[in-house]
């Protein structure tokens, strides 16, 4: 019997590894989800299962403060990566299509957020806002400006990927075809580059809501979702935590499903089989 | 579908000139005129300026000096979308985003035409590609996508047509089968087509007119009969198709008028060249006899031309290749020449490798070219 398990195993090397790093990558996926239906309220253990009950689902903003840190955690992600995503777009396009003086050393420039230690970030910011006097105004909106910058680089490094590899040939098309730069630009080059957007935006978006140590510093008395989550785990995190946690997982994972569900429809071509 | 009735014009290109911040002149003070209805095919190596001719056409990259006109309007700073001009691109540039129907209404879309569906339809029709209406591009194979980036283009009428090397991807059997289908279809619609292409079997067997380029420059012009048979440099001998190149000195210049020929003296044999297809003036030059104008005979046999043969040449190789036999001679001077031998059956029997043969040709063949040039210009390098 054993022998024969071996045997498989052997067989199917590639598969079991490809498995083993799944369950390795899913397996806090499915505590956290687990996590959501338990019953904490009879036990001080907190981090074991107890019994099922649907209580933490019916009553998701039980836990003081939690779904109001979590509505600053999403109004600042959205403002974050509109704002980063337009701005990080824009320079997207300016490095790939234009050479100009300086351009290297922007895109040296643009890169370095990303490789800079956050909490060095972090504590530079702060500093800066203390300096120009914004000390006494430290909150939603200092959070939100750290979120911005951070999430440029990210949304200039998605963008400019994908618009690199574009043919430029399209647009030369596009105008020898009678479109104007308006009509090319909407046309042909936004729908092509628009993938790459949009995962830019969720890149910015998931960056900005997980966000602990720049936030941390910034926030003055503003708490955002991570930091609620950071407190609670002082004293024990409720359970609602976990529908949080779950649902954000559901909804990246239909993102991701959709998206994928989309591309294979375009690729297809969308009427060959009507 | 009719448009004779439209008012167009002939191409006129006028000292058009390209000089890129490098400076590297890619075009050099280029007059060329090419009339309404017709197909011309620019013919050239790499980098001769062709492609770079063709863009300026299209709008896609700017005159240094020079105009650009259709009949008589001066389109040399107008915009690529304000053009009535279309480029089938090198690599198609069909959007990967939208359906073969929407690729080609993407013009008739842009200029506001009152039934853009009619004549996508009809468009699709004519270059066979009906059933394909709503594939992605990916979808196609690469003859069926050369189709769309053609039917793209054509759908628009333009007064000038231009194509960029637009069978280069496919493969030889399709290739063949699109210059028909190209030709085809030119002769349908009766746009004037411009198309830039570096092969120069494809070039002949389109275009009524060829223009051959060399370093920016048009070297030569005209029917593709007339290129061959009359080139009138070097280049043009090598690159539109092979030649014998054999130094000879003039020795004498007789009759008048159409029967006038010059005499050259081969090493030590005299071989007669109609005036008309002598291009130089000095007493030196390069005899050109094209391959398979040569004709041999093992030595002492009679050779079907009149005049004098040329002895003393040894076959080097023979490469039987089916309908025809590729000799390499090598002459009493050392030099190599190449013949090729219609595989007729008269012969029965290739010559073998060894044999000493007498050369020669019908005097109306040959063609005198400028000493002073090279002697390989054009040939290409591996």
């Amino acid at each position: 019997m054993i022998t024969r398990v071996g045997n498989w195993i052997g067989k199917h090397l590639m598969l079991t590894l490809g498995i083993l790093v799944l369950l390795y990558m899913y397996i806090p996926n499915f505590i956290v989800a687990l996590m959501s239906f338990n019953d904490s309220s009879e036990s001080r253990n907190l981090y074991q299962f107890q019994s099922f009950t649907w209580d933490n689902w019916l009553n998701p903003c039980a836990p003081q403060g939690m779904c109001e840190s979590l509505r600053v955690s999403i109004s600042i992600g959205l403002l974050a990566t509109l704002v980063a995503t337009i701005i990080g777009t824009l320079a997207a396009f300016a490095l790939v299509r234009h050479r100009f003086e300086g351009r290297s050393t922007m895109n040296l420039v643009l890169f370095l957020p990303m490789a800079t230690p956050e909490i060095v970030m972090g504590s530079s910011l702060l500093a800066l806002f203390v300096a120009a006097g914004f000390g006494g105004q430290l909150g939603f909106w200092t959070v939100l400006i750290a979120h911005i910058m951070f999430c440029i680089s990210f949304v200039v490094v998605t963008v400019r990927s994908r618009l690199a590899g574009l043919d430029s040939n399209l647009e030369k098309a596009a105008s020898d075809l009678y479109a104007n730069e308006w009509q090319t630009f909407w046309r042909i080059t936004f729908p092509l580059v628009f993938p790459g957007i949009l995962s830019a935006a969720l890149l910015a978006f998931s960056l900005s809501f997980d966000d602990f140590i720049i936030t941390n510093l910034n926030s003055g008395t503003t708490v955002t979702f991570p930091m609620f989550v950071w407190g609670a785990a002082q004293r024990g995190v409720p359970m609602q935590v976990n529908v949080i946690g779950t649902l954000m997982f559901l909804l990246a994972l239909g993102i991701v499903i959709g998206g994928e569900v989309l591309s294979r429809r375009r690729a297809k071509g969308k009427a060959v089989t009507l | 579908m009719s448009l004779a009735d439209q008012a167009r014009g002939d191409l006129k290109l006028t000292g058009l000139h390209k000089r890129y911040p490098n400076g590297f002149v890619a075009v050099e003070s280029l007059d060329l005129v090419i009339p309404q209805g017709s197909f011309f095919a620019l013919l050239g190596p790499s980098g001769c300026g062709k492609t770079t001719t063709l863009r300026m056409v299209a709008g896609l990259e700017e005159a240094t000096k020079g105009t650009i006109h259709i009949g008589d309007q001066d389109i040399t700073d107008a915009k690529p979308y304000k053009r009535p001009v279309n480029t089938v691109f090198q690599n198609y540039a069909l959007f990967p985003h939208l359906t073969i129907a929407e690729n080609v209404a993407f013009g008739p879309k842009r200029r506001g035409a009152k039934d853009p569906a009619q004549e996508v339809k009809e468009i699709l029709a004519l270059t066979e590609l009906t059933e394909q209406a709503n594939k992605k591009p990916t979808q196609l194979s690469g003859g069926q996508q050369q189709r769309v980036a053609l039917a793209r283009a054509i759908i628009n009428r333009p007064d000038v047509l231009l194509l960029d090397e637009p069978l280069g991807a496919l493969d030889l059997k399709l290739r063949r089968a699109m210059q028909i289908e190209l030709k085809r279809i030119q002769e349908e619609v009766g746009l004037t087509f411009v198309h830039v292409t570096h092969d120069q079997e494809e070039a002949m067997t389109m275009a009524d007119t060829v223009a051959v380029m060399n370093k920016g420059r048009i070297e030569q012009m005209g029917a593709p009969y007339d290129l061959y048979t009359n080139p009138q440099t070097t280049f043009v001998a090598n690159f539109l198709g092979r030649s014998n190149l054999i130094k000879g000195t003039v020795v004498g210049r007789e009759g008048s008028g159409a029967d006038a020929v010059v005499k050259v003296d081969m090493h030590g044999t005299i071989a007669t060249i109609k005036a008309s297809k002598v291009h130089t003036d000095s007493d030196h030059g390069w005899v050109g006899i094209r391959p398979e104008k040569v004709l041999i005979q093992p030595e002492g046999q009679a050779i079907d031309a009149p005049g004098a043969a040329l002895s003393g040449a040894v076959v080097v190789d023979a490469s039987y290749i089916g309908v025809s036999t590729d000799y390499t001679l090598r002459m009493p001077w050392g030099q190599e020449i190449t013949c090729f031998e219609q595989n007729t059956g008269r012969r029965g029997g290739l010559i073998p490798v060894g044999t000493k043969v007498d050369v020669s040709w019908r005097p109306e063949f040959a063609f005198l070219l400028d000493s002073a040039q090279d002697a390989e210009a054009g040939l290409e390098e591996d």
